[in-house]
């Protein structure tokens, strides 16, 4: 039987409206189109022969994908053929570096300090820049004094939760653990505050970050190791994710993306929820806590191209319209160009910055109180290009309520 | 009227026809080469693009199976860049007999044809799309080879030593001087003018059609049968290996990947004209079954196109009393001195296009007895590469991907799905002019991928027009022309993907550009 992600290309009538859609191909010709690297190179491509390059300045933002109207799973081709390629001419350090946050962050992090210093100062960057590729203006976090884990470790479980109630395995993901663990606390917070008792277990990367970087054996073993994890102490609960990119992996992306075939995987991946889809499935159910304050805030609210990937409406966007007071606005679509790390890396700085200038604009003229985002690097992209704070939806639920860290 | 003299004359411009010219060329003889529509746009250009390893016939056919596997080796040598070197794969299948395993393995030991019997989990590493149920499984030398390139090859092969290639001739007389035949009268179809092509020997190359051209020479009839065969391109590959059932051959039991697609064949039937080639649902659907035992969803993939090809079979009594699959695949020489008395004319036909290099050759050997006794003017076609190829830098199916990734900044891409960019356009109307866009097809396989023109056509007669080398009611002509000649290949096979892609293209073409009531030029002859 021959590979479904690549029998695909045959509902490729060339009707062109991936390539319309696609945020870098309207900002770069170096980047011919989904459709040129999808359905039509992939007639060209056999196994140990890679012929092409230009894949690899897809971002991997998935929208192609997500508005083919026949079917044709254009995203999944593209990482495949770029893990190919990458598999062939191999993969320059810095991406191998910036694809492996759960082996960086236990080394950064003890002495966060003083990396955090280098990665402020501007004539390190530019080092840097010269050295590795890592864009001297690109959005790098500063790392947290004291990882989210640490701090789970010794919290205790909140009051009102009840042991026999329900309960959740929270997947945090490696921006949380390493450079917001306030956002873990949140989620926990705002959780336990509906009665959800919060298991996170210890558990490390998603393999994402690899993933988009070409590099799909380390990726799938990474996500095999996250998976088994996650399944570590518990039952069947929901596994609930506060980053809508590495939720996805856990959802789909892991089966479609890298084509594991595990059956646990698969199971894990239905029973997976992202935080904003947890909480307004509790709301459905008449379960949510909607005793919020007044927050008087005007928001925008942008969905990331890989929550999009979610198919799931915009969950965030209707749980904030619960706050009383709060002016919630959503983006005009678009992507803000990250994509991961795509945006980091010397020689698409620049087109990331391109593809997400209408946002940014938007931003800019909208002049809100706060940007509110599911991803954490599109959080970080959005706030250094517009020089506006962004939040992660759950951040305002957790004000809204009064709960303080 | 004007006339041309030459020492040889080719009639026919298949694989065997550039063969017998290029042979005649480069043994120095002055060669003429007349052909009634494009190169290799009969027999050679319509079948699956198997280049034979000689396993196929290993245990039905010695001599084919021989003759096959001598060549595969020369062609491997001389004609490295129209091959690609997918290697090839005989396996047992749940409807094939297991034991036929051994008499093919003897019958390829006996007929020299290299074979290695693999591990059934070794294939399925190979090609993970085959029948996991298979039993046995064969590895041999077949390659896919691209007819057109190699026929263009030949042809310019035969050019660089001299001779004359007219293509769009059409014989219209075959002159006679007593017993002898002296040439013949050709008409060029684009411009009706007439020349006479007198020669001191007069090759039939004309294959399914040799029996047609015998009789206009006036001599005994010559008992050509066409056999049918249809073949359907699947979009993509879906294996990189030749896939053949081991078994005797029979319909639909090979599947071939070749550039960018995978082509399920054969039928086989007799037809009484080879011009007529008829293609029924019957035998799609038939196709797609055998498709479909030898890879497992074959059927749910998109078919690109159907179409069918008359291969030239000698010797059956009279079209429906016999199979035509029962008649050797070996080719026939025939001397009209000796057979007909009839002195300057010889015929060459059967054979298949692996085989076409051997063809000339002995034909020309004859052809060299008859035009110079005497003399000693050795073949050289087995051991001189063609131009642009040589020995082992074999085509890849990639390699239209890596020129266009050189060029994405730089030209603009016409065919998308093929990758024909506008200089691949512009240039290959410098070398050859043209108002035909069926000829550029077959020189760049543009509008052959999934959209099957719907994108190309129009960019590429916009352009034709562009660069005045069209007027706009010839360009109209043009483009009309060729949707038609898509659509014939299309109208079979409309089902799923491809259902989908003809009605975009005709919203394109009759919603958008109203095609029908353009005005265009009167049609081609």
């Amino acid at each position: 039987m021959e590979d479904p992600v690549r029998a695909s290309l045959d509902h490729c009538v060339k009707c062109t409206i991936c390539e319309t859609a696609c945020p870098v191909a309207q900002v770069t010709p170096l980047f011919p189109g989904p459709k040129y690297e999808g359905p039509q190179a992939e007639r060209f491509r056999q196994p140990g022969a890679s012929a092409d390059h230009s894949v690899d300045y897809c971002s991997g933002c998935g929208i192609c994908s997500q508005v083919c109207p026949h079917g044709v799973k254009i995203a999944e081709i593209n990482s495949r053929a770029r893990a190919a390629y990458k598999a062939e001419v191999g993969a320059p350090l810095r991406d191998r570096v910036l694809a492996r946050p759960g082996v960086t962050g236990p080394m950064g992090s003890p002495v966060a300090p003083v990396v955090n210093r280098v990665m402020a100062n501007g004539p390190a960057r530019w080092v840097l820049e010269r050295a590795v590729g890592l864009h001297h203006s690109a959005p790098v976090p500063p790392y947290a004094p004291r990882s989210f884990q640490r701090w789970a470790r010794s919290h205790r479980r909140g009051a009102g939760v009840h042991p026999d109630g329900r309960s959740v395995v929270y997947f945090h993901g490696c921006s949380t653990n390493w450079f917001e663990p306030d956002l873990g606390r949140m989620v926990v917070a705002v959780l336990e505050r509906n009665g959800v008792q919060v298991r996170v277990p210890d558990q490390g990367c998603c393999g994402l970050p690899l993933q988009s970087n070409g590099l799909f054996e380390p990726a799938r073993r990474t996500l095999r190791h996250l998976a088994h994890d996650l399944a570590a102490g518990g039952g069947d609960e929901p596994v609930v994710a506060s980053s809508s990119s590495c939720g996805l992996m856990l959802k789909r992306e892991g089966r479609e993306i890298l084509g594991l075939a595990d059956e646990d995987l698969r199971a894990m991946g239905e029973r997976t929820y992202d935080i904003c889809e947890f909480l307004l499935d509790l709301h459905d159910q008449g379960a949510l806590d909607t005793d919020f304050r007044r927050l008087p805030l005007r928001v925008l609210y942008h969905a990331p191209c890989q929550q999009r990937g979610h198919a799931m409406g915009t969950p965030a966007l209707d749980l904030l319209r619960l706050v009383p007071g709060m002016e919630v606005v959503e983006s005009a679509g678009g992507c803000c160009g990250i994509a991961g790390t795509y945006g980091l890396k010397k020689e698409k700085y620049g087109i990331a910055m391109a593809v997400g200038e209408p946002l940014f604009e938007q931003v800019r003229t909208g002049n809100p109180d706060v940007v509110a985002c599911d991803g954490e690097t599109c959080r970080w992209q959005i706030t250094a290009a517009s020089d506006h704070s962004s939040v992660h939806p759950v951040a305002l639920l957790f004000w809204a309520y009064g709960l303080e860290l | 009227m004007q006339t041309i003299e030459t020492e040889v004359l080719v009639i026919g411009g298949g694989a065997t026809g550039v063969g017998v010219a290029r042979d005649a060329a480069l043994r120095g003889f002055a060669t003429v080469l007349v052909e009634r529509k494009d190169l290799a746009e009969g027999t050679t250009g319509r079948y699956h693009g198997l280049l034979h390893s000689g396993g196929r016939y290993a245990v039905k056919d010695p001599q084919a199976a021989r003759e096959c596997a001598a060549e595969n080796g020369v062609l491997r040598r001389i004609a490295a860049d129209c091959i690609e070197d997918t290697g090839g794969l005989f396996v047992t299948t749940p409807w094939d007999d297991v034991e036929f395993g051994d008499r093919f393995l003897a019958g390829c030991a006996a007929t020299g044809v290299g074979v290695e019997e693999i591990e059934v989990g070794a294939a399925l590493v190979r090609e993970p799309a085959l029948n996991p149920d298979i039993r046995r499984a064969f590895l041999v030398a077949d390659a896919s080879m691209d007819a057109w390139k190699l026929a263009w090859a030949c042809a310019r092969s035969a050019v660089e030593h001299g001779a004359r290639v007219l293509t769009y001739h059409r014989v219209t007389e075959v002159l006679r001087n007593g017993d002898a035949v002296a040439g013949v009268v050709t008409v060029d179809v684009r411009t009706g003018v007439t020349l006479t092509v007198r020669a001191q020997v007069t090759v039939n190359a004309t294959g399914a059609w040799a029996g047609q051209l015998a009789a206009l020479a006036g001599c005994r009839p010559v008992d050509v049968v066409p056999g049918k065969g249809i073949m359907i391109a699947m979009n993509h590959r879906i294996v990189n290996t030749v896939l053949n059932r081991c078994t005797m051959p029979s319909d639909g039991d090979i599947i071939v990947p070749i550039r960018t697609v995978s082509v399920v064949g054969t039928t086989d039937s007799p037809v009484t004209d080879p011009d007529q080639l008829e293609v029924t649902q019957a035998e799609v659907d038939h196709m797609l079954d055998e498709g479909e035992k030898l890879v497992p969803g074959f059927r749910k993939a998109r078919a690109l196109r159907v179409w069918a090809g008359a291969r030239p079979l000698f010797g059956a009594k009279e079209p429906g009393d016999e199979k035509t699959r029962d008649i050797t695949r070996a080719h026939t020489l025939l001397d009209h001195r000796q057979r007909d008395g009839l002195d300057g004319f010889v015929t060459i036909t059967g054979g298949k296009a692996t085989t076409f290099r051997l063809m000339a050759e002995e034909t020309m050997d004859l052809v060299a007895r008859m035009a110079s006794p005497g003399t000693d003017r050795p073949c050289r076609t087995a051991t001189l590469p063609l131009p642009d190829s040589e020995p082992g830098a074999y085509y890849a199916v990639g390699s239209r991907l890596a020129q266009r990734e050189r060029h994405l900044l730089d030209d603009q891409l016409v065919c998308e799905c093929e990758l024909v960019s506008r200089r691949d356009l512009t240039e290959a109307l410098d070398r050859r002019p043209t108002a035909n866009i069926d000829d550029i097809r077959r020189a760049l396989r543009l509008g052959m991928g999934p959209c099957q023109g719907g994108f190309c056509t129009y960019r590429a007669t916009g352009i034709l027009h562009h660069q005045e080398r069209l007027d706009q009611a010839t360009a109209n002509r043009a483009l009309l022309d060729f949707l038609q000649e898509r659509w014939k290949g299309l109208a079979p096979i409309l089902y799923g993907d491809q259902l989908r892609q003809a009605r975009l293209d005709d919203w394109l073409y009759q919603g958008l550009l109203d095609v029908e009531h353009l005005p265009a030029a009167a049609g081609a002859p």
